[in-house]
């Protein structure tokens, strides 16, 4: 890994709550309330960001939509060109997705290949009525034909620059900044 | 982390690599009790299971798993074979690394054909049972059944009741519990416990109330009859009388402790019938682990080239 400096701080503690904040409305808006609504965040920082906006909505609307954890490594397509393989961990659906409103959430919208993993991931648990795309950061520089339906930043970035979301959950502060490759 | 080419046998293997082999089968038991039981994972990559004995369980064990990994898999056994016309495994390794083999799976009459088949070829190889050495697969499915119900395998008693002289299972089960932190007994008539085992760090009982109080985990292995022939023990009844795991004898283990048993089994001689099928038993879920061990190792094993910049 090349050294990194930091660059800019993009989003900080209270920039990202109330982008959580307006997703969370955005997404009870769009599917007209909470009925069939399920949320599932991508490992790892998807996670995180699943939960507090479960919280969130219900906050907001006083109903509990249920939350999954995706694992996406086996769906990868870059795999054969990984070695060491990247440590593959569970996958925590514990509802069917059959007919269901199937939100994805990740930090940040890249290439658009992790959404096309879970894409994959999400259909071969079953057949949901739909699934939408919400990411905390969009950072453009797509490979795909994808976009997200809830985006809580645009941010214009080169490929040299690096963007990194970091969460009270897993790196014990909330703040999104961009590094820079020297 | 995961850096071996081959799995050759677990006399090889850290504590570490064993954990991580075991962290990796954890999500892919979760892919087998979905209802598409199928990943992409290993797409175009081509498994070529080679089998010079018989086995049922193991060879299919190891299909599905690449099957329910996408990937795609050859059967070659030796009856059906140019190993039949008398072809070295020398010359059936080089043919099917030009097929275009990833993995090699092999079970073979002599202990250390796989390594020779290593050295041979580029493909990753994956021992599935050398004559009485090692069957590394089994003794991971075994320690992966263990750690998943008692939650630990540190410290455990772990008893190996039967043919310890003939059998691959028990070798590898020995160095996988040792090397995990666990307490190992054998126990079985001294012309089917090798001399010298102690050496590889396990206490020998030939009475098996010697041998079972306290245990945690107990191994019966397969009683083979061909064995009574050769004279080392007189009779499949008498080995039932004096081997054979019932109800009073799995009293003397500790309460909660586990049987297990590779198959096929021989009901009403190594163990009756009311244990096979009784709620110690975990022989059917050895079953369903040893798809999800097999499944992580051809994940870890079916790899190459260089990690490149991470662009996800």
């Amino acid at each position: 890994m090349t050294d990194l400096k930091e660059k800019a701080r993009i989003l900080d503690r209270d920039g990202i709550r109330r982008a959580l904040t307006r997703i969370a409305h955005e997404i009870i808006e769009r599917n007209k309330g909470t009925e069939d609504l399920v949320l599932i965040g991508i490992r790892r920082r998807g996670v995180p960001l699943a939960r507090r906006l479960a919280e969130k909505i219900r906050e907001i609307e006083g109903s509990l939509v249920p939350v999954g954890i995706l694992d996406i490594t086996l769906y990868r397509d870059d795999l054969s060109s990984l070695h060491p393989h990247p440590v593959v961990r569970q996958t925590e659906v514990n509802f069917s997705v059959k007919g269901k409103k199937v939100i994805l959430i990740d930090d940040v919208l890249f290439t658009g290949r992790t959404i096309r993993a879970a894409l994959d991931a999400v259909i071969d648990l079953g057949r949901p009525k739909n699934i939408q795309l919400a990411a905390l950061i969009d950072r453009g520089h797509r490979e795909l034909p994808i976009r997200a339906d809830y985006i809580g930043k645009n941010v214009p970035t080169s490929r040299r620059e690096l963007v990194e979301v970091r969460l009270d959950e897993t790196d014990g502060e909330d703040e999104v900044i961009i590094q820079e490759k020297s | 982390m995961f850096k071996c080419k081959n799995l050759l046998g677990l006399q090889d293997l850290s504590a570490e690599e064993i954990t991580f082999l075991l962290d990796t089968a954890i999500p892919m038991k979760d892919i087998i009790s979905r209802p598409i039981k199928k990943v992409p994972t290993l797409r175009g990559k081509t498994v070529v299971n080679l089998f010079y004995e018989n086995s049922t369980r193991t060879r299919s064990s190891f299909e599905l798993a690449a099957k329910y990994l996408s990937a795609d898999s050859v059967n070659i056994s030796s009856s059906s074979s140019s190993v039949a016309k008398g072809e070295s495994l020398y010359d059936t390794a080089r043919t099917i690394q030009s097929l275009g083999a990833d993995v090699i799976i092999l079970r073979h009459p002599m202990a250390g054909s796989p390594r020779l088949l290593a050295r041979t070829v580029d493909a990753a190889v994956i021992n599935a049972g050398d004559g009485a050495h090692e069957h590394p697969s089994q003794a991971l499915l075994d320690l992966f059944t263990v750690r998943e119900r008692l939650g630990r395998l540190a410290g455990l008693k772990v008893v190996i009741v039967g043919d310890v002289l003939h059998s691959r299972v028990a070798r590898s089960d020995i160095w996988g519990f040792t090397r995990m932190g666990a307490e190992v007994v054998v126990c079985g008539p001294p012309t089917l416990i090798p001399p010298g085992i102690d050496r590889m760090g396990v206490r020998v009982f030939h009475r098996l109330e010697e041998a079972l109080p306290g245990a945690d985990v107990i191994i019966m292995l397969r009683i083979q009859k061909e064995r009574q022939q050769q004279g080392l023990f007189p009779s499949l009844r008498e080995y039932a009388v004096l081997y054979g795991l019932n109800r009073r004898r799995l009293a003397l283990a500790r309460s909660g402790a586990l049987v297990l048993h590779p198959g096929p089994m021989n009901r009403g001689v190594e163990i009756s019938a009311d244990i096979a099928d009784g709620t110690s038993s975990v022989i059917e879920e050895q079953v369903t682990n040893g798809v999800a061990v097999r499944m992580a190792l051809l994940y870890l094993l079916a790899g190459g080239g260089d990690r490149h910049e991470n662009d996800y």
